[in-house]
């Protein structure tokens, strides 16, 4: 296999797994916000309202970070990140 | 100051931060020194828009690179700074958190949904078209795809959802204007163009860029001020995300005590049109999973469609950089969305509590109607009581508000000073003239570089195609500002609607553009045009009394409508031919970040 085709398969073994994670905090939980209510979530708040307000919101921030590091990480194993200078 | 502009940024940016601090102790020491709240309200507004005017005109440039795409070398946090105020649009800024306070749980699926939309942007989108370093949107599906008819149908969608988006922000522009400088709507909606056109004439992206960067810092100053100022003086929380659960939960309890009571068709019919009572749960679930879900990944899909939040990825300076920069827009954009539900939570308990002093449940009637804040916002249509069970006294049932009196008049319920109010009228502004910046300049700059350029006259020099690019700005923000000065549709409603239009016709197009090899120049164009046409045709029959399906509303009709792009796009791909060997080429060539880009390779 071509060292383009790895990293590409890497790539999207990432993009799967990063997706996976969106998918569980965008929708997945909330198939059972009814359910998560009466659970206490971080700082007292009702679980499902923590949730919408912050719990998703922030995940998601650092989802995104990690991904770009992971994402940077698999670039330079395969020699194809960018030159500072580009 | 030594040092190139872009080294210098950090501190060009906190000069200016702390200039306008110091703007905003000076307008209240006047306040002190009895300066009228009109006067305050004139100043907070035509200070900032001046200062943004001077920044636009500071950035003017005759370079396509710099016009088109800021010479791409916007640093990453900064462009986060300016896509997150090219995103919180006047939508976001005036009315989520009123959306918020009367629709509690089923409306925060707009939280979640015009967040995680920013993953899908980083991972599917942002650097792949990055590496390609096209100028626009449909300047990637056309060069793609091949052939002008792609590039045709990309600038129908990115148009059609931009100028349902754009009007609303011209609106809210408007009706601030209108407000602060007491000015009728009709002019203050050309004002407000005014001030836009300022900001992104001269320099196009470039001016955008920096002039978002500032309307970023003015509109999250305005934001978090008075959030966190309302909750310290309730006593409710020195730091209100971490602090409100026991407000959360005395909301629950008040609304068990009161119970919602539901009025009469004749009572209500007394109401002013667009003021709504309190009639849902505040932090309880009150929608059905497939509600929540279908609405937030609506959005979702949304985001990653709109052209004007894309192209602020063009700008960067690398590939890796435009991923990062989608971590740091995302992060400026949670520090406002996370506030509006305690922004919902804190006016809404300040209202409703008869044990605290603001609350005016429970007081008579007569009482209530001599308050001076009511009467303020009464005679501005926002607010309204009306005794229906006759006993004098204000029930829950009895009071009606506007969605955007939480964020404008919260501060002055509260007690705040009126230079406050002054603030959040220049963040208002601020919010929804840099998404308008931002969408203008996304549709002037497709039919300019796309259909103009690139298709009717491809030898057309450097200096020409920047005039057409700037006539057009102006020719289509004066639609815009004519059509907003109609009254049409509200403004979140119709913001929604863009994420929808967006989302039928272009998700899959770019998406498999990037993911699918083997999609071709037919299936993309059966995506677009009939993806578009089915999510519209879905809209106008829903609209007309059509039941719908599956439960997709009008809010979420881009699900039905992706759904159809993507089914015709992989059919129709797979009974043509495959790409030609040049195109899969460019496509592998496009996923390897390091290397020249694909447009522009000499």
């Amino acid at each position: 296999m071509s060292k383009q085709a790895q990293h590409w398969e890497k790539t999207r073994g990432l993009l799967m797994m990063t997706l996976a994670i969106w998918f569980v905090f965008s929708i997945g939980i909330f198939l059972f916000g009814a359910e998560m209510e009466s659970v206490a979530g971080p700082f007292g708040y009702p679980l499902t309202y923590w949730f919408t307000c912050q719990g998703s919101l922030g995940i998601f921030v650092i989802l995104i970070f990690w991904f770009a590091n992971r994402q940077e990480k698999i670039d330079e194993e395969f020699g194809f990140s960018e030159r500072e200078d580009d | 100051m030594k040092g190139n502009f872009i080294d210098n940024l950090p501190k060009v940016y906190g000069i200016y931060t702390g200039g306008f601090i110091g703007f905003i102790i000076l307008m209240s020491i006047g306040e002190q020194m009895g300066m009228t709240s009109k006067a305050i309200g004139i100043c907070f507004v035509a200070f900032t828009v001046f200062i943004y005017a001077i920044i636009g005109w500071l950035s003017r440039t005759a370079q396509a690179d710099a016009y088109y795409v800021a010479g791409r070398q916007v640093p990453t946090v900064f462009n986060g700074m300016a896509t997150a105020a090219d995103w919180m649009s006047g939508a976001s800024f005036v009315a989520m958190a009123g959306g918020i306070y009367f629709k509690g749980y089923g409306y925060m699926a707009l939280l979640v949904g015009w967040t995680g939309g920013y993953v899908l942007v980083a991972t599917l989108l942002a650097p792949y078209l990055r590496k390609f370093g096209c100028y626009t949107v449909p300047d990637f599906i056309g060069t793609r795809y091949g052939g002008n008819l792609t590039r045709f149908l990309a600038v129908v969608v990115l148009t059609v959802a931009s100028f349902t988006y754009v009007t609303a922000q011209i609106n809210a522009t408007g009706t601030i204007a209108s407000v602060a400088l007491d000015i009728p709507f009709q002019y203050a909606v050309y004002v407000g163009l005014v001030s836009i056109l300022l900001c992104s004439m001269l320099g196009g992206m470039r001016g955008v860029t920096w002039t978002q960067v500032a309307q970023y810092i003015v509109l999250i100053i305005a934001y978090l001020l008075p959030v966190f100022w309302i909750s310290n003086k309730m006593g409710a929380g020195f730091f209100p995300h971490f602090m409100l659960a026991d407000e959360v939960a005395r909301i629950g309890e008040l609304e068990q005590q009161f119970g919602f009571v539901k009025n009469s068709a004749a009572d209500l019919a007394t109401v002013p049109k667009g003021l709504a009572g309190i009639t849902k749960a505040h932090s309880a679930v009150n929608a059905t999973p497939w509600a929540f879900i279908s609405l937030a990944l609506a959005m979702m899909m949304g985001t990653a469609s709109l052209p004007h939040v894309m192209m602020r990825y063009f700008t960067t300076p690398s590939v890796k950089a435009a991923r990062k920069s989608v971590g740091w827009s995302l992060f400026f954009i949670f520090l406002l969305y996370s506030s509006a539900p305690m922004l919902a939570t804190l006016s809404k308990l300040s209202l409703i509590d008869p044990n605290l002093a603001t609350g005016i449940i429970g007081k008579s009637i007569a009482e209530v109607q001599a308050i001076d804040w009511y009467q303020n916002w009464n005679q501005a249509n926002l607010m309204f009581v009306s005794d229906f069970n006759g006993n004098g006294t204000l029930e829950l049932n009895e009071f009606f508000m506007g969605g955007k009196a939480v964020v404008l008049a919260t501060p002055e319920i509260a007690g705040l000073p009126y230079v406050i109010s002054g603030l959040v009228a220049a963040g208002g502004m601020a919010a929804a003239m840099s998404t308008a910046d931002g969408l203008i300049l996304a549709i002037a700059n497709a039919i300019s570089h796309d259909v103009y350029y690139k298709i009717i006259d491809p030898k057309a020099e450097t200096a020409k195609r920047l005039v057409v690019a700037r006539v057009l700005l102006v020719v289509i923000g004066f639609a815009g500002a004519t059509i907003a000065a109609m009254e049409i549709q509200g403004i979140l409603g119709s913001v929604i609607w863009a994420f929808d239009f967006a989302m039928s016709g272009l998700f899959f197009p770019l998406v498999l553009g990037v993911w699918w090899k083997r999609a071709n120049k037919e299936g993309a164009i059966a995506g677009m045009a009939l993806g578009l046409a089915s999510g519209m045709g879905y809209l106008i029959w829903v609209r007309n009394g059509g039941s719908g399906f599956l439960g997709i509303t009008q809010l979420t009709f881009g699900i039905f409508g992706s759904a159809v792009s993507l089914v015709s796009m992989v059919i129709v791909s797979l009974i043509t031919s495959e790409p030609s060997a040049s195109v899969q080429k460019m496509v592998d060539e496009v996923r390897v970040p390091s290397g020249k880009t694909i447009i522009g390779k000499s």
